[in-house]
């Protein structure tokens, strides 16, 4: 059976600088996987061609064997993949419970309250600040916050850019043990961190991404233990 | 005291319009970024619109009736304008969507020229001051000795009525709430399934409409339209706008409404105040600016990263 997502040779240009240079993986439902790798390596910039932020140069990106990177971004999101982006994103002069809705924009069935009150469990601060704006809250509120909006698509396919991203190691704890319960829920994740000790931690596979091609590939584990990965992303001599 | 009222009466009808108009700009700004300097003559292609059909398509046993012929006109002019709303959307705005914000800017001052011109070739009598129906009586009454046309009841209670249906829309429906998140953040908006193209063709069909409404109201008010109407009501409705915070619709319809109130007072106390009725406007804009440089109610002035 083809993988829920398959990136084939995907290059991605800015003007005349390639961003992304024949990236291939796949992701498979009900899988996570991280691409890790520092600064301009071309992981943000993956992530928001598959969503249909960028065009891609070329290579192709298929979503259940069918054909996405030509598509628009509001198409590629009523297909069922969320993107939470890099930097959050929010509506900043909306309540968190009209960012929330704006998650269900293209959901026409009566089961968007329910996901609402789901995501006010998973992260309780957000119900006591519903009515909110959202850009009067915390970094890992607001966090929180475009991961719940990101989820109110009921996404097949949830994409995350830097989640820990400006956040504190108690807080970062706190976003990563909700992936963890995120994955155990059967959410098929693609995240993309530099924090590679938690994202590896948690991934079934990963990529390790430079200057716009994969380097290295294995399960998450194998890559925790590589010599190589431990150097360069982990801080260790 | 009696004068004082009646300017502000004057000036709240004044300010209706202007305020109609300035919503036009303050929404398209709100969404895209561009001052739409052709939002002018959408307002006065309205008027036409509504000439139109009032001159050349209603019978004549039914055009003293005014429950027929001025929601004819209304709903001609709105057509007209909304028409040529999106055709210049589509033909001259989208295409430079991503080109630097001067170009836009450009093209807009451009597409007001060209629909200057067109109404002025092409319009039958176009180069003269059409004479406009009245459409409601040209009565007044009084209430404590100051008097009121009707058409300024009409002006007033419709513009109002609009205004405040307008921020339901923004505030409560799925599409307004799609143009406020547009507004703010256009790419994450995309990415909530947001059709933004959908929602900037949305934004200018609404400024259009209003500005249907004020082209026929302006015309109602003074019996007379020529292309040129365009130029100095939306060079005034852009005034309040700015003077109200661009982008921010409680803004353009408080700007509006204090033109019109400041323009209407300075012409009466002001010696010589009526020669100058036209300065005003940008005398009090300047002021704010000077103390407010995002308007009155303008969130911050420092553009979007």
């Amino acid at each position: 059976m083809a993988a829920l997502l398959e990136v084939r040779d995907l290059h991605v240009a800015y003007g005349q600088i390639d961003a992304v240079r024949g990236v291939s993986f796949d992701v498979d439902a009900g899988q996570v996987v991280a691409l890790i790798g520092s600064n301009g390596a071309g992981k943000t910039t993956t992530l928001r061609t598959l969503s249909g932020l960028q065009r891609a140069s070329g290579g192709e990106v298929r979503l259940d064997g069918d054909r996405i990177d030509r598509l628009a971004a509001h198409e590629i999101v009523a297909r069922g993949v969320a993107h939470a982006p890099e930097g959050r994103r929010l509506f900043p002069r909306m309540t968190i419970r009209e960012n929330l809705d704006l998650g269900a924009y293209r959901r026409r069935d009566s089961e968007v309250e329910a996901d609402v009150a789901m995501v006010y469990d998973l992260f309780p601060i957000l119900a006591e600040r519903r009515a909110q704006a959202a850009g009067t809250l915390s970094g890992g509120e607001q966090q929180m916050l475009a991961i719940g909006r990101a989820l109110m698509s009921r996404p097949r396919l949830l994409m995350l850019d830097e989640p820990s991203m400006g956040l504190s190691p108690l807080v970062m704890r706190t976003i990563f043990s909700t992936l963890s319960e995120l994955k155990t829920r059967g959410t098929t994740l693609l995240l993309v961190e530099q924090n590679a000790q938690a994202a590896l931690g948690l991934a079934d596979s990963g990529h390790v991404l430079e200057t716009g091609r994969i380097v290295l590939s294995g399960t998450g584990a194998d890559l925790l233990r590589d010599e190589g990965v431990r150097k360069a992303y982990l801080g260790e001599d | 005291m009696r004068q004082f009222v009646q300017q502000l009466v004057n000036g709240t009808v004044l300010g209706a319009t202007y305020g109609l108009i300035a919503l036009g700009y303050t929404m398209v700004y709100g969404i895209i970024q561009l001052i739409n300097f052709a939002h002018g003559e959408i307002f006065m292609v309205g008027a036409f619109g509504g000439l139109t059909v009032y001159r050349y398509w209603l019978p004549e046993s039914l055009a003293g009736n005014v429950w027929v012929a001025l929601p004819a006109v209304l709903i001609v002019a709105i057509a007209v304008s909304v028409g040529t709303a999106v055709l210049m959307e589509r033909l001259a705005y989208r295409p430079l969507r991503n080109a630097p914000r001067l170009a836009p800017l450009i093209t807009a001052i451009g597409v007001s020229i060209f629909l200057q011109e067109a109404v002025r070739l092409f319009y039958p009598g176009g180069k003269r001051q059409q004479p406009f129906p009245q459409l409601i009586s040209s009565g007044t009454f009084d209430v404590a000795g100051v008097t009121v046309a009707w058409v300024s009841v009409f002006v007033v209670v419709v513009a109002v009525a609009l205004m405040v249906a307008l921020q339901v829309f923004v505030k409560k429906t799925k599409t307004g709430k799609a143009m406020r998140a547009t507004s703010q953040d256009p790419e994450s908006a995309k990415l909530m399934g947001i059709d933004i193209n959908r929602v900037i063709v949305v934004t200018f069909v609404l400024g259009a409409a209003l500005a249907a409404v004020a082209g026929v109201m302006q015309g109602m008010r003074f019996a007379q339209i020529d292309f040129r109407i365009g130029f100095l009501s939306g060079l005034k409705a852009f005034t309040a706008a700015v003077l109200g915070g661009i982008g921010n619709i409680t803004g353009a319809v408080l700007g509006g409404f204090l033109l019109g109130i400041v323009e209407a007072l300075a012409t009466q106390y002001v010696p010589q105040g009526s020669s100058w009725k036209d300065v005003w406007a940008f005398i009090v804009l300047i002021a704010v600016l000077v103390v407010r440089p995002g308007g009155l109610l303008g969130e911050r002035v420092a553009t979007r990263a």
